[in-house]
Protein backbone atom coordinates (compact mmCIF):
# COMPACT_ATOMS: atom_id res chain seq x y z
CA UNK A 1 0.00 0.00 0.00
CA UNK A 2 1.32 3.50 -1.27
CA UNK A 3 1.64 5.76 1.47
CA UNK A 4 3.13 9.10 2.44
CA UNK A 5 5.73 7.39 3.88
CA UNK A 6 6.46 5.19 0.44
CA UNK A 7 6.73 8.13 -1.54
CA UNK A 8 9.21 10.20 1.01
CA UNK A 9 11.06 6.87 0.85
CA UNK A 10 11.00 6.67 -3.27
CA UNK A 11 9.21 2.97 -3.48
CA UNK A 12 8.77 4.51 -7.02
CA UNK A 13 11.97 5.33 -8.25
CA UNK A 14 10.58 5.20 -12.18
CA UNK A 15 9.48 9.08 -11.33
CA UNK A 16 12.85 9.89 -10.52
CA UNK A 17 16.00 9.91 -12.32
CA UNK A 18 18.31 7.12 -11.87
CA UNK A 19 21.36 7.71 -10.20
CA UNK A 20 24.47 5.96 -12.63
CA UNK A 21 25.88 3.08 -10.73
CA UNK A 22 29.26 3.03 -9.82
CA UNK A 23 31.76 1.52 -12.12
CA UNK A 24 32.49 -2.18 -10.83
CA UNK A 25 36.30 -2.68 -10.36
CA UNK A 26 39.07 -2.88 -13.12
CA UNK A 27 35.84 -1.63 -15.04
CA UNK A 28 36.51 0.71 -18.39
CA UNK A 29 33.74 2.65 -20.39
CA UNK A 30 32.96 0.49 -23.56
CA UNK A 31 33.46 -2.82 -22.51
CA UNK A 32 30.92 -5.63 -22.38
CA UNK A 33 32.95 -7.50 -19.72
CA UNK A 34 34.53 -6.35 -17.00
CA UNK A 35 38.35 -7.83 -16.44
CA UNK A 36 36.86 -10.03 -12.88
CA UNK A 37 34.09 -11.51 -15.05
CA UNK A 38 36.65 -11.96 -17.95
CA UNK A 39 39.09 -13.86 -15.96
CA UNK A 40 36.46 -15.92 -13.82
CA UNK A 41 34.94 -17.32 -17.26
CA UNK A 42 38.74 -18.12 -18.38
CA UNK A 43 39.56 -19.89 -15.43
CA UNK A 44 36.20 -22.20 -15.51
CA UNK A 45 36.21 -22.68 -19.05
CA UNK A 46 40.61 -23.93 -18.77
CA UNK A 47 39.43 -25.92 -15.93
CA UNK A 48 36.81 -27.59 -17.72
CA UNK A 49 38.75 -28.21 -20.34
CA UNK A 50 41.60 -29.76 -18.14
CA UNK A 51 38.74 -32.06 -16.67
CA UNK A 52 37.41 -32.91 -20.05
CA UNK A 53 41.20 -33.68 -21.27
CA UNK A 54 41.30 -36.36 -17.68
CA UNK A 55 37.70 -37.72 -17.81
CA UNK A 56 36.83 -38.08 -21.37
CA UNK A 57 39.50 -40.14 -22.76
CA UNK A 58 39.38 -42.39 -18.97
CA UNK A 59 35.97 -43.12 -20.29
CA UNK A 60 36.52 -43.70 -23.58
CA UNK A 61 39.09 -46.64 -22.25
CA UNK A 62 36.61 -47.98 -19.84
CA UNK A 63 33.66 -48.08 -22.75
CA UNK A 64 35.69 -48.90 -25.46
CA UNK A 65 35.03 -52.89 -25.36
CA UNK A 66 31.69 -52.64 -26.23
CA UNK A 67 32.90 -51.32 -30.22
CA UNK A 68 35.66 -53.71 -29.75
CA UNK A 69 35.31 -56.92 -32.14
CA UNK A 70 37.81 -59.79 -31.58
CA UNK A 71 39.25 -61.87 -33.97
CA UNK A 72 37.66 -64.87 -35.62
CA UNK A 73 38.45 -67.81 -34.48
CA UNK A 74 37.82 -71.61 -35.25
CA UNK A 75 38.69 -74.51 -33.48
CA UNK A 76 38.68 -78.15 -34.65
CA UNK A 77 36.76 -80.14 -32.58
CA UNK A 78 36.93 -83.74 -34.53
CA UNK A 79 36.88 -85.49 -37.69
CA UNK A 80 33.15 -85.47 -39.71
CA UNK A 81 33.22 -89.12 -39.02
CA UNK A 82 32.25 -89.28 -35.39
CA UNK A 83 29.35 -87.24 -35.85
CA UNK A 84 26.01 -88.38 -37.22
CA UNK A 85 22.61 -86.97 -37.75
CA UNK A 86 20.00 -88.41 -35.24
CA UNK A 87 21.84 -87.97 -31.72
CA UNK A 88 24.56 -85.38 -30.26
CA UNK A 89 28.00 -85.45 -29.86
CA UNK A 90 28.97 -82.74 -26.88
CA UNK A 91 32.30 -81.00 -27.88
CA UNK A 92 33.86 -78.31 -25.36
CA UNK A 93 36.08 -75.71 -27.45
CA UNK A 94 37.62 -72.49 -26.09
CA UNK A 95 35.51 -69.28 -27.06
CA UNK A 96 37.33 -66.60 -25.19
CA UNK A 97 40.79 -66.98 -25.02
CA UNK A 98 43.71 -65.93 -22.37
CA UNK A 99 41.28 -67.03 -19.51
CA UNK A 100 41.78 -70.86 -19.18
CA UNK A 101 39.19 -73.29 -18.75
CA UNK A 102 36.85 -70.36 -17.92
CA UNK A 103 37.14 -69.29 -21.64
CA UNK A 104 35.45 -72.52 -22.72
CA UNK A 105 32.01 -73.52 -23.58
CA UNK A 106 30.59 -76.71 -24.65
CA UNK A 107 28.18 -77.22 -28.27
CA UNK A 108 25.97 -80.21 -29.18
CA UNK A 109 27.35 -81.17 -32.71
CA UNK A 110 25.37 -83.15 -34.76
CA UNK A 111 25.33 -83.84 -39.01
CA UNK A 112 22.36 -81.89 -40.83
CA UNK A 113 18.90 -83.74 -41.47
CA UNK A 114 16.70 -84.52 -44.34
CA UNK A 115 14.01 -84.39 -41.90
CA UNK A 116 14.45 -81.04 -41.04
CA UNK A 117 15.44 -80.03 -44.18
CA UNK A 118 19.16 -79.92 -43.98
CA UNK A 119 22.03 -81.08 -45.90
CA UNK A 120 23.71 -84.20 -45.00
CA UNK A 121 26.84 -82.82 -45.90
CA UNK A 122 26.46 -79.98 -43.12
CA UNK A 123 27.67 -79.76 -39.70
CA UNK A 124 24.99 -78.49 -36.70
CA UNK A 125 26.57 -77.11 -33.58
CA UNK A 126 24.15 -75.93 -30.87
CA UNK A 127 25.69 -73.80 -28.14
CA UNK A 128 24.73 -75.45 -24.60
CA UNK A 129 24.14 -71.52 -22.89
CA UNK A 130 20.83 -71.48 -21.63
CA UNK A 131 18.51 -68.58 -23.85
CA UNK A 132 17.00 -67.89 -20.26
CA UNK A 133 20.11 -66.51 -18.00
CA UNK A 134 23.06 -68.64 -19.85
CA UNK A 135 22.65 -71.35 -17.29
CA UNK A 136 24.43 -74.67 -19.04
CA UNK A 137 21.88 -77.05 -20.56
CA UNK A 138 22.49 -80.51 -21.51
CA UNK A 139 21.05 -82.48 -23.98
CA UNK A 140 18.66 -85.92 -22.27
CA UNK A 141 19.49 -88.67 -25.03
CA UNK A 142 16.63 -90.54 -23.32
CA UNK A 143 13.84 -87.22 -23.93
CA UNK A 144 15.59 -85.93 -26.98
CA UNK A 145 15.17 -82.54 -25.61
CA UNK A 146 17.57 -79.99 -24.11
CA UNK A 147 17.14 -79.82 -20.67
CA UNK A 148 18.35 -76.74 -18.34
CA UNK A 149 19.03 -77.16 -14.39
CA UNK A 150 18.82 -73.76 -13.45
CA UNK A 151 15.24 -72.87 -13.82
CA UNK A 152 13.54 -75.58 -16.20
CA UNK A 153 13.88 -74.55 -19.40
CA UNK A 154 12.68 -77.07 -22.04
CA UNK A 155 14.08 -77.21 -25.31
CA UNK A 156 13.72 -79.99 -28.17
CA UNK A 157 16.40 -81.39 -30.78
CA UNK A 158 16.75 -79.02 -32.81
CA UNK A 159 16.88 -76.31 -29.87
CA UNK A 160 13.67 -74.57 -30.41
CA UNK A 161 12.03 -73.54 -27.21
CA UNK A 162 9.38 -76.14 -25.37
CA UNK A 163 8.70 -75.06 -22.35
CA UNK A 164 10.28 -72.82 -19.28
CA UNK A 165 11.63 -69.01 -18.92
CA UNK A 166 13.47 -69.17 -22.19
CA UNK A 167 12.95 -66.29 -24.78
CA UNK A 168 14.06 -67.74 -27.72
CA UNK A 169 15.94 -71.43 -29.19
CA UNK A 170 19.58 -72.45 -28.30
CA UNK A 171 22.64 -70.10 -30.55
CA UNK A 172 24.01 -72.30 -32.31
CA UNK A 173 27.78 -71.89 -33.77
CA UNK A 174 28.99 -71.56 -37.13
CA UNK A 175 30.72 -74.61 -38.57
CA UNK A 176 32.90 -75.91 -41.97
CA UNK A 177 34.52 -79.33 -42.83
CA UNK A 178 38.29 -78.69 -43.74
CA UNK A 179 40.01 -81.77 -44.28
CA UNK A 180 37.74 -83.57 -42.72
CA UNK A 181 37.85 -81.93 -39.96
CA UNK A 182 34.48 -80.41 -38.49
CA UNK A 183 35.50 -77.01 -37.32
CA UNK A 184 33.32 -74.69 -35.35
CA UNK A 185 33.31 -70.92 -35.36
CA UNK A 186 31.41 -67.55 -33.84
CA UNK A 187 28.59 -67.61 -32.24
CA UNK A 188 24.85 -66.71 -33.70
CA UNK A 189 21.10 -66.28 -32.11
CA UNK A 190 18.61 -67.94 -33.73
CA UNK A 191 14.82 -66.43 -34.16
CA UNK A 192 11.72 -68.93 -32.98
CA UNK A 193 11.97 -70.10 -37.08
CA UNK A 194 15.88 -71.12 -36.49
CA UNK A 195 16.83 -68.04 -39.04
CA UNK A 196 19.94 -66.94 -37.99
CA UNK A 197 20.33 -63.54 -36.42
CA UNK A 198 23.96 -61.84 -34.73
CA UNK A 199 24.87 -62.86 -31.34
CA UNK A 200 22.53 -62.08 -28.55
CA UNK A 201 22.75 -62.37 -24.94
CA UNK A 202 20.72 -64.66 -22.99
CA UNK A 203 17.29 -63.21 -22.02
CA UNK A 204 16.96 -61.07 -25.26
CA UNK A 205 13.94 -61.85 -27.80
CA UNK A 206 15.06 -62.16 -31.60
CA UNK A 207 13.40 -61.84 -34.25
CA UNK A 208 10.83 -59.11 -35.77
CA UNK A 209 10.04 -55.35 -33.47
CA UNK A 210 12.90 -57.33 -30.72
CA UNK A 211 15.67 -56.89 -33.35
CA UNK A 212 15.46 -52.96 -32.56
CA UNK A 213 14.75 -53.03 -28.89
CA UNK A 214 17.54 -55.62 -28.46
CA UNK A 215 20.11 -53.79 -30.93
CA UNK A 216 22.71 -56.21 -32.42
CA UNK A 217 26.23 -55.31 -30.31
CA UNK A 218 28.98 -54.09 -32.26
CA UNK A 219 31.35 -56.50 -30.62
CA UNK A 220 29.49 -59.84 -32.21
CA UNK A 221 29.84 -61.18 -35.73
CA UNK A 222 27.44 -61.07 -38.38
CA UNK A 223 25.15 -64.60 -38.87
CA UNK A 224 26.13 -66.58 -41.34
CA UNK A 225 24.72 -65.77 -44.70
CA UNK A 226 21.55 -68.37 -46.02
CA UNK B 1 42.71 -41.64 36.70
CA UNK B 2 39.17 -39.68 35.60
CA UNK B 3 38.30 -39.28 32.32
CA UNK B 4 37.25 -36.07 32.32
CA UNK B 5 40.73 -34.86 32.65
CA UNK B 6 41.68 -36.42 29.68
CA UNK B 7 39.44 -34.15 27.75
CA UNK B 8 39.76 -31.19 26.89
CA UNK B 9 36.97 -28.85 28.63
CA UNK B 10 35.42 -27.69 25.18
CA UNK B 11 34.57 -31.19 24.62
CA UNK B 12 33.36 -32.03 28.10
CA UNK B 13 29.59 -32.40 27.95
CA UNK B 14 27.61 -29.63 29.24
CA UNK B 15 26.63 -29.85 32.21
CA UNK B 16 22.78 -29.81 32.75
CA UNK B 17 21.14 -26.64 33.79
CA UNK B 18 21.26 -26.72 38.07
CA UNK B 19 23.49 -29.56 38.32
CA UNK B 20 26.81 -27.65 37.24
CA UNK B 21 29.61 -27.83 39.74
CA UNK B 22 30.17 -23.38 40.20
CA UNK B 23 32.98 -24.16 42.96
CA UNK B 24 36.61 -23.79 42.51
CA UNK B 25 37.28 -26.07 45.17
CA UNK B 26 37.38 -26.23 48.84
CA UNK B 27 39.59 -23.64 50.64
CA UNK B 28 41.64 -24.07 52.95
CA UNK B 29 39.39 -23.24 56.61
CA UNK B 30 42.42 -21.13 57.60
CA UNK B 31 45.55 -20.44 55.46
CA UNK B 32 47.62 -19.18 58.51
CA UNK B 33 47.31 -22.23 60.56
CA UNK B 34 47.31 -24.77 57.79
CA UNK B 35 49.62 -23.32 54.93
CA UNK B 36 49.31 -25.24 51.65
CA UNK B 37 51.84 -27.55 50.72
CA UNK B 38 54.44 -27.53 48.27
CA UNK B 39 54.24 -30.47 46.18
CA UNK B 40 57.98 -32.77 45.82
CA UNK B 41 59.48 -32.87 42.43
CA UNK B 42 58.19 -36.47 41.54
CA UNK B 43 54.65 -34.75 42.40
CA UNK B 44 55.18 -31.84 39.84
CA UNK B 45 55.93 -34.21 37.47
CA UNK B 46 53.26 -36.26 37.87
CA UNK B 47 51.14 -33.81 37.41
CA UNK B 48 52.50 -32.70 33.86
CA UNK B 49 52.50 -36.29 32.88
CA UNK B 50 48.80 -36.26 33.47
CA UNK B 51 48.29 -32.86 31.44
CA UNK B 52 50.30 -34.19 28.44
CA UNK B 53 47.12 -35.96 26.84
CA UNK B 54 45.34 -32.93 27.22
CA UNK B 55 47.73 -30.08 26.49
CA UNK B 56 48.16 -32.71 22.82
CA UNK B 57 44.17 -32.15 22.12
CA UNK B 58 44.40 -28.67 23.40
CA UNK B 59 47.34 -27.95 20.78
CA UNK B 60 44.78 -29.85 17.85
CA UNK B 61 41.93 -27.68 18.67
CA UNK B 62 43.68 -24.50 19.19
CA UNK B 63 44.40 -25.21 15.38
CA UNK B 64 41.35 -26.72 14.07
CA UNK B 65 38.86 -25.55 16.33
CA UNK B 66 37.51 -29.02 16.20
CA UNK B 67 35.65 -29.13 19.63
CA UNK B 68 33.30 -27.08 18.34
CA UNK B 69 32.19 -29.64 15.74
CA UNK B 70 32.74 -32.13 17.76
CA UNK B 71 30.37 -31.05 20.85
CA UNK B 72 27.54 -30.32 18.58
CA UNK B 73 27.88 -33.51 16.41
CA UNK B 74 28.48 -35.56 20.39
CA UNK B 75 25.84 -33.81 22.00
CA UNK B 76 23.08 -33.06 20.10
CA UNK B 77 19.64 -33.46 21.33
CA UNK B 78 17.91 -36.56 20.67
CA UNK B 79 14.21 -36.32 20.57
CA UNK B 80 12.13 -37.89 23.32
CA UNK B 81 11.31 -41.95 22.33
CA UNK B 82 14.45 -42.39 20.69
CA UNK B 83 14.81 -46.31 20.85
CA UNK B 84 17.05 -49.18 19.49
CA UNK B 85 15.86 -49.19 16.35
CA UNK B 86 17.83 -45.40 15.88
CA UNK B 87 20.88 -47.32 15.85
CA UNK B 88 20.54 -49.08 12.63
CA UNK B 89 22.00 -46.81 10.42
CA UNK B 90 24.86 -46.98 12.99
CA UNK B 91 25.19 -50.33 12.29
CA UNK B 92 25.04 -50.29 8.88
CA UNK B 93 28.01 -47.73 8.96
CA UNK B 94 29.92 -50.33 11.11
CA UNK B 95 29.29 -53.04 9.07
CA UNK B 96 30.75 -50.83 6.11
CA UNK B 97 34.04 -50.05 8.38
CA UNK B 98 34.25 -53.66 9.17
CA UNK B 99 33.67 -54.11 5.01
CA UNK B 100 36.62 -51.79 4.29
CA UNK B 101 38.85 -52.56 7.06
CA UNK B 102 38.81 -56.53 5.51
CA UNK B 103 38.87 -55.41 2.00
CA UNK B 104 42.02 -53.70 2.14
CA UNK B 105 43.71 -56.76 3.98
CA UNK B 106 42.31 -59.22 1.62
CA UNK B 107 43.83 -57.46 -1.28
CA UNK B 108 47.11 -57.61 0.36
CA UNK B 109 46.69 -61.66 -0.72
CA UNK B 110 44.15 -61.66 -3.70
CA UNK B 111 45.02 -61.80 -7.57
CA UNK B 112 42.67 -60.60 -9.97
CA UNK B 113 43.88 -62.79 -12.41
CA UNK B 114 41.22 -64.93 -14.18
CA UNK B 115 43.85 -68.08 -13.80
CA UNK B 116 45.28 -67.25 -10.07
CA UNK B 117 41.85 -65.70 -8.45
CA UNK B 118 40.88 -68.82 -7.07
CA UNK B 119 43.92 -70.42 -6.26
CA UNK B 120 45.10 -67.05 -4.45
CA UNK B 121 41.52 -67.38 -2.57
CA UNK B 122 41.95 -70.60 -1.43
CA UNK B 123 45.88 -69.35 -0.49
CA UNK B 124 44.02 -66.76 1.88
CA UNK B 125 41.83 -69.40 3.17
CA UNK B 126 43.48 -72.38 3.74
CA UNK B 127 47.28 -71.13 4.52
CA UNK B 128 47.20 -67.10 5.69
CA UNK B 129 47.29 -66.51 9.44
CA UNK B 130 43.45 -66.26 10.38
CA UNK B 131 43.19 -65.87 6.54
CA UNK B 132 39.51 -67.74 6.58
CA UNK B 133 38.57 -65.42 9.33
CA UNK B 134 39.23 -62.37 7.28
CA UNK B 135 37.58 -63.59 4.43
CA UNK B 136 34.91 -64.68 6.25
CA UNK B 137 34.05 -61.66 7.66
CA UNK B 138 34.17 -60.03 4.98
CA UNK B 139 32.21 -62.87 2.66
CA UNK B 140 29.10 -63.11 5.46
CA UNK B 141 29.85 -59.50 6.49
CA UNK B 142 28.35 -58.61 3.04
CA UNK B 143 25.20 -59.66 3.92
CA UNK B 144 24.95 -58.69 7.02
CA UNK B 145 25.37 -54.79 5.46
CA UNK B 146 22.58 -55.70 3.33
CA UNK B 147 20.73 -56.87 5.22
CA UNK B 148 21.09 -53.80 8.23
CA UNK B 149 20.68 -51.33 5.21
CA UNK B 150 17.35 -52.76 4.55
CA UNK B 151 16.12 -52.87 7.99
CA UNK B 152 17.46 -48.67 8.46
CA UNK B 153 15.40 -48.40 5.32
CA UNK B 154 12.70 -49.65 7.06
CA UNK B 155 12.77 -48.16 10.32
CA UNK B 156 12.81 -44.69 8.24
CA UNK B 157 10.10 -45.63 5.93
CA UNK B 158 7.91 -46.68 9.03
CA UNK B 159 8.96 -44.02 11.39
CA UNK B 160 8.26 -41.14 8.64
CA UNK B 161 11.73 -40.10 9.13
CA UNK B 162 11.44 -39.18 5.17
CA UNK B 163 9.21 -36.41 5.51
CA UNK B 164 10.24 -32.95 4.68
CA UNK B 165 12.67 -31.38 5.12
CA UNK B 166 14.77 -35.01 5.16
CA UNK B 167 13.70 -36.20 1.84
CA UNK B 168 17.22 -35.50 0.21
CA UNK B 169 18.43 -38.22 2.78
CA UNK B 170 16.46 -40.52 1.43
CA UNK B 171 17.58 -39.77 -1.46
CA UNK B 172 21.03 -40.12 -0.65
CA UNK B 173 20.31 -43.18 1.25
CA UNK B 174 18.73 -45.00 -1.57
CA UNK B 175 21.88 -44.65 -3.45
CA UNK B 176 23.74 -45.84 -1.02
CA UNK B 177 21.22 -48.67 -0.97
CA UNK B 178 22.39 -49.59 -4.75
CA UNK B 179 25.57 -49.03 -4.45
CA UNK B 180 25.79 -51.30 -1.64
CA UNK B 181 24.07 -53.96 -3.81
CA UNK B 182 26.12 -53.67 -6.97
CA UNK B 183 28.88 -53.15 -4.32
CA UNK B 184 27.49 -57.07 -3.22
CA UNK B 185 27.01 -57.68 -7.08
CA UNK B 186 30.68 -56.92 -7.87
CA UNK B 187 32.38 -58.79 -5.16
CA UNK B 188 30.60 -61.99 -5.72
CA UNK B 189 32.76 -62.73 -9.00
CA UNK B 190 36.71 -62.07 -7.48
CA UNK B 191 36.64 -65.93 -5.78
CA UNK B 192 36.09 -66.74 -9.41
CA UNK B 193 34.79 -70.62 -8.33
CA UNK B 194 31.90 -71.77 -10.25
CA UNK B 195 29.53 -70.37 -7.81
CA UNK B 196 30.84 -67.02 -8.86
CA UNK B 197 31.56 -67.16 -12.40
CA UNK B 198 27.59 -68.55 -12.93
CA UNK B 199 26.26 -66.06 -10.97
CA UNK B 200 27.80 -63.11 -12.41
CA UNK B 201 26.72 -64.92 -15.90
CA UNK B 202 23.10 -65.00 -14.96
CA UNK B 203 23.61 -61.10 -13.18
CA UNK B 204 25.04 -59.86 -16.56
CA UNK B 205 21.99 -61.39 -18.44
CA UNK B 206 19.53 -59.96 -16.44
CA UNK B 207 21.65 -56.35 -17.18
CA UNK B 208 21.17 -57.32 -20.58
CA UNK B 209 17.60 -57.99 -21.08
CA UNK B 210 16.92 -54.49 -20.10
CA UNK B 211 15.60 -53.04 -23.92
CA UNK B 212 17.94 -51.03 -26.08
CA UNK B 213 20.80 -50.16 -23.66
CA UNK B 214 20.92 -54.18 -22.02
CA UNK B 215 22.80 -55.56 -24.49
CA UNK B 216 25.39 -52.75 -24.26
CA UNK B 217 25.37 -52.24 -20.71
CA UNK B 218 26.31 -56.29 -20.43
CA UNK B 219 29.39 -55.68 -23.18
CA UNK B 220 30.35 -52.60 -21.02
CA UNK B 221 29.76 -55.13 -17.76
CA UNK B 222 32.34 -57.75 -19.23
CA UNK B 223 34.56 -56.00 -21.62
CA UNK B 224 33.45 -57.33 -24.37
CA UNK B 225 31.14 -60.06 -25.42
CA UNK B 226 31.62 -63.10 -23.17
CA UNK B 227 33.37 -63.06 -19.82
CA UNK B 228 36.55 -62.98 -20.37
CA UNK B 229 40.07 -61.80 -18.65
CA UNK B 230 39.31 -58.13 -18.33
CA UNK B 231 35.68 -58.73 -16.46
CA UNK B 232 37.29 -59.75 -13.70
CA UNK B 233 39.70 -56.80 -13.24
CA UNK B 234 36.90 -54.66 -14.07
CA UNK B 235 34.29 -56.12 -11.25
CA UNK B 236 37.66 -55.42 -8.94
CA UNK B 237 38.65 -52.05 -9.94
CA UNK B 238 34.47 -50.94 -9.68
CA UNK B 239 34.60 -53.09 -6.69
CA UNK B 240 37.44 -51.95 -4.61
CA UNK B 241 38.19 -48.37 -6.01
CA UNK B 242 35.51 -46.71 -7.59
CA UNK B 243 32.71 -47.87 -5.41
CA UNK B 244 33.89 -47.45 -2.19
CA UNK B 245 34.97 -43.68 -2.72
CA UNK B 246 31.86 -43.04 -3.75
CA UNK B 247 29.91 -45.02 -0.88
CA UNK B 248 32.39 -42.86 1.62
CA UNK B 249 31.84 -39.58 0.22
CA UNK B 250 27.34 -40.04 0.29
CA UNK B 251 28.12 -41.82 4.28
CA UNK B 252 29.75 -37.93 4.91
CA UNK B 253 26.60 -36.40 3.00
CA UNK B 254 24.51 -38.38 5.06
CA UNK B 255 25.75 -38.01 8.16
CA UNK B 256 26.23 -34.40 7.35
CA UNK B 257 22.62 -33.92 6.85
CA UNK B 258 21.48 -36.02 10.37
CA UNK B 259 23.87 -33.83 12.35
CA UNK B 260 22.20 -30.80 9.98
CA UNK B 261 18.61 -31.77 10.51
CA UNK B 262 18.18 -33.81 13.68
CA UNK B 263 16.40 -37.09 13.96
CA UNK B 264 12.69 -37.58 14.26
CA UNK B 265 10.53 -38.65 16.89
CA UNK B 266 8.70 -42.31 16.46
CA UNK B 267 5.29 -41.16 15.26
CA UNK B 268 3.49 -42.79 18.37
CA UNK B 269 5.17 -39.81 20.54
CA UNK B 270 2.95 -36.83 20.40
CA UNK B 271 4.70 -33.52 20.11
CA UNK B 272 4.15 -32.21 24.26
CA UNK B 273 1.94 -28.95 24.46
CA UNK B 274 3.44 -26.02 25.60
CA UNK B 275 2.62 -25.43 29.34
CA UNK B 276 1.32 -22.51 30.59
CA UNK B 277 2.40 -20.61 33.35
CA UNK B 278 -1.02 -21.16 35.52
CA UNK B 279 -3.63 -23.70 34.87
CA UNK B 280 -6.99 -22.34 33.07
CA UNK B 281 -9.85 -23.94 34.65
CA UNK B 282 -13.57 -23.22 34.39
CA UNK B 283 -12.88 -20.71 31.32
CA UNK B 284 -16.05 -22.51 29.50
CA UNK B 285 -17.58 -24.23 32.12
CA UNK B 286 -20.44 -25.98 29.95
CA UNK B 287 -18.03 -27.56 27.13
CA UNK B 288 -16.72 -29.98 29.58
CA UNK B 289 -20.43 -31.21 30.20
CA UNK B 290 -21.02 -30.98 26.33
CA UNK B 291 -18.48 -34.51 25.63
CA UNK B 292 -16.23 -32.36 24.38
CA UNK B 293 -12.57 -33.75 25.24
CA UNK B 294 -11.26 -32.95 28.78
CA UNK B 295 -8.29 -30.22 29.21
CA UNK B 296 -4.52 -32.65 29.17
Amino acid sequence: MADEADKQNGAETSSRPERAKPDPPGYFEGESMTRRRAFTVAAQGLGGIAGAAIVLPAVGFAVAPIFHRGKERWEVVGPVDDFVADTYRQVVFTETEGIGDAGKTTAYVRKGSKQFGESPNEVVAVSNRCAHLGCPVSYVEAAGNFICPCHGGVYDFQGKRLGGPPVRPLDQFQTRIRNGQVEVGPRYSVTSQLEPVRARDPGEFTGGIWEYLYPPRPSTFPPPSG
Amino acid sequence: MKLDSLIPSPLRKPAKPGEGNGAKGQAPADLKTAPPERPSHTEKLVDKAKEAPVDVLAWVDQRTAASGFLTGMLFRKVPKGTNWFYTLGSATLFAFIVQAVTGVFLAMFYTPSTTQAYASISHINNEVFLGAFVHGMHKWGSSVMVILIFLHMGRTFFFGAYKYPRELNWVIGVVLLILTMTMAFTGYLLPFDQRSFWASVVGININGTGPVIGPYLSDFLRAGPELGATTLSRFYAIHMLLLPGAIIALIGAHMYLVVKLGTTAPPWVRAEKPKLAAPVTKLDAGAEGNGAAPPR
